[in-house]
């Protein structure tokens, strides 16, 4: 199962908080529920059972509510809390058997955290604050404040080096928690709860601005949450968590699609659909409704069945819609001219849904998604939207 | 011994504390003097250090030093204040006595932090630690300060060094107390996010928790440098040399003026060393703005030399 892009790969991780977690273990495995367990003798059960992995250069989003483990979970990474049973992988090593100086080494070299608290230093300058991980891991100031500055420049702070933390507003120091974990260039960074204590505009400016650099320097976030939106949003990959067990893994929209168990539609319920899903995940092609252009006119199979065709190239890029109706069924140039809805609109399929509300409603023919590149994928017609957002 | 009275029994009974302890100690003194001599080296070698070199001083240097002293660690106000302080001790004609006395408190508090600040650091990490310590603070600090003099002048007779000894043990635990506090309140989250960057103990301890608890460790040392004020009078019924002395003499001989004297010059050095030492403790506490090289008159010949640098 190990993919070269697999950077963190996590099995069976179990967390027993209390003075006798083997018998809390032995318990867990007789099926017992951790209410029970707590109930006969006292073991919290933490995190049970986890299992997940996370790839290179994504974000990924570990959401729950509160108690549901997962800042246990993200603790138990860089093992700030020490698992009871369990692997860790980290590029294929194993976290867990680490002797304390090579657990320090990873905690200097491969994983900085972003605390919801900021956990600012404030004694130490901004800067200071910045270069703290390099400080503690032995770097040489002048190197350490460089790549420091650095960091605060990326995140904006360039300015605010020499002020102290308590200066700064609590976006500021969050970006300053954030250019902390930035300096030592982590392989991961794990982020917790890192923008739930700032103001909603503050935090979409935020989630923007870590979406920015994760595209920019393709770095690899576990990033916690309780705030769905904030997890559709941001996250490549989403594990919901509930009472210590990972309930489901996956793209927020396949989550969103098929959710794994009620807990999960429950909790999906309340999430504006539009926002989260893209032209391109609910625009299915239709064979029967495409007219290739490779040199001659190709008709579709059975164009009765539709009243608009799309025009598409030998490289499969979308060149026009027609109307089928005017075509005929033995297709030449001049009604191919005929048919062209002229100036038709088509939509990009990264494009979230609430954008094409607009012009699904305002043609009157199912519009067709493109990609990036301009190759069609598929149309979205009004009924299909409809369906879609009644959800 | 018929007439056992159960209404008064203690005509019958008694314990013979007095010669137990007198035997005791006389058992001490005999076998372990080597022991007592040798804690009372360290002693009496800082305390003579400080004491020569505040005498030997002129008046004005010392003047003059502390109130810049005041100045880099509180402002001008607080530099101006020691000025007019200090001047008045000499003024009144004890400037050699609050010497005498100053040398006494600073090597007392000396002693204090050298000891009290590592047993603080280690009862914050060890509840084990703590839960010993702990009562063993309490009776130092519920033992009334008289009670101290006389074991004190048993084993180590009477003098400026006993003296000083004394007021360690009386001074010292506020400040292992209030160190211990100061580490322990150290927020979790700030000791949580130096472990996730590495730190190993003793980096927290030193880039973390000391300079986070220095507000709470600073007003200890404000309680410590107080009651070694205190306790330096009172030592001088063992013929501690000072101020003290003054008041007791005065008060022996009912000569007011004396007294008098000598207790305003108590007072105006209390109130010195108290303001002092809260300062400190507020500069580490309130929002640090700015470094402490760009203020007082460090700051001053720094903004000089910054100038100069800068116009060349």
């Amino acid at each position: 199962m190990t993919d070269s892009n697999e950077i963190l790969s996590i099995r069976n991780l179990y967390k027993v908080f209390g003075d006798k977690p083997e018998e809390a273990m032995q318990m867990l495995k007789d099926g017992l529920h951790k209410d029970e367990i707590f109930e006969k003798n006292h073991q919290t059960v933490g995190v049970m059972d986890a299992s997940f992995s996370v790839k290179k250069g994504e974000i990924f989003v570990i959401m729950g509510l509160s108690g549901s483990g997962k800042s246990t979970l993200v603790r138990l990474l860089n093992r700030l809390i020490e698992p009871t049973s369990d692997t860790i992988e980290l590029n294929g090593k194993d976290i867990t058997s680490l002797a304390d100086q090579d657990l320090l080494e990873v905690r200097r070299k491969e994983m900085s955290m972003v605390f919801q608290s900021f956990a600012l230093m404030p004694h130490m300058t901004v800067l200071r604050n910045a270069a703290f991980g390099l400080e503690i891991a032995g770097t040489p100031v002048k190197e350490r404040e460089s790549r420091a500055m650095a960091a605060l420049e990326q995140v904006g702070l360039g300015e605010h080096a020499s002020s102290f933390p308590h200066q700064l507003s609590g976006g500021m120091q969050q970006r300053v928690g954030l250019a902390r974990a930035l300096t030592s260039n982590p392989t991961i960074l794990l982020m917790d709860e890192a923008f739930s204590a700032l103001d909603p505009l503050i935090r979409t400016e935020m989630q923007e601005e870590l979406i920015k650099l994760q595209r920019e320097q393709q770095r690899t976030i576990v990033f916690i949450s309780h705030d769905l939106d904030e997890a559709i949003h941001i996250g490549d990959r989403i594990a919901i968590m509930e009472g210590g067990r990972i309930v489901q893994v996956g793209k927020p929209v396949d989550i969103l699609l098929n959710p794994a168990d009620d807990y999960v539609r429950s909790f999906f319920k309340g999430v504006d659909v539009s926002k989260v899903l893209k032209a391109g995940d609910i625009a299915a092609p239709d064979p029967s409704s495409i007219v290739r252009l490779n040199g001659r006119i190709q008709m579709p199979n059975n164009p009765a069945n539709h009243e608009y065709g799309y025009l598409v190239d030998e490289n499969g890029c979308l060149k026009g819609v027609l109307e089928l109706t005017r075509m005929g069924s033995s297709p030449n140039p001049d009604a191919l001219e005929d048919a062209q809805c002229a100036g038709y609109q088509s939509i990009e399929s990264g494009r979230s849904l609430n954008e094409l509300l607009g012009i699904v409603a305002k043609n009157p023919y199912p519009v067709p998604v493109v990609d990036a590149a301009g190759v069609f994928k598929g149309a979205i017609s009004k009924s299909q939207l409809l369906q879609t957002l009644s959800r | 011994m018929s007439d056992f009275n159960l209404l008064d029994p203690f005509q019958f009974l008694s314990i013979p504390l007095g010669d137990w302890v007198e035997s005791a100690l006389n058992y001490l003194v005999q076998n372990f003097r080597d022991f007592f001599r040798a804690i009372r080296w360290p002693i009496d070698q800082v305390l003579s250090g400080i004491d020569s070199a505040l005498h030997a001083m002129p008046p004005m240097v010392i003047i003059v030093l502390v109130s810049l002293f005041g100045w880099q660690i509180a402002g001008r106000r607080m530099g101006i204040f020691c000025a007019v302080v200090m001047f008045c001790l000499g003024l009144i004609g004890v400037w050699s006595e609050s010497m005498t006395t100053l040398s006494l408190v600073l090597t007392s508090v000396f002693f204090c932090v050298i000891f009290g600040v590592p047993l603080g650091i280690v009862c914050a990490r060890s509840d084990k630690v703590e839960r010993m310590v702990r009562p063993l603070l309490d009776a130092m600090q519920t033992l009334p300060a008289f009670v101290y003099l006389v074991p004190v002048v048993m084993l180590f007779g009477i003098g400026d060094v006993p003296g000083v000894l004394v007021t360690i043990v009386f001074a010292l635990p506020p400040l292992v107390r209030l160190t211990n506090l100061g580490i322990r309140q150290v927020p979790e989250d700030k000791i949580e996010a130096s472990r996730a960057f590495g730190a190993t103990p003793k980096q927290m301890l030193y880039k973390v928790q000391l300079p986070l608890a220095t507000p709470t460790i600073m007003a200890g040392m404000n309680q410590t440098l107080m009651l070694s004020l205190s306790m330096v009078v009172i030592a001088s019924m063992i013929s501690v040399a000072g101020l003290g002395q003054m008041v007791l003499r005065g008060i022996g001989r009912l000569d007011m003026g004396l007294a008098t004297v000598g207790g305003v010059g108590l007072v105006l050095l209390a109130i010195l060393l108290d303001r002092l030492t809260q300062a400190m403790g507020q500069r580490s506490e309130a929002g640090i703005t700015c470094h402490w090289y760009e203020t007082g008159p460090v700051g001053f010949f720094y903004s000089l030399f910054r100038k100069a640098a800068n116009s060349r």
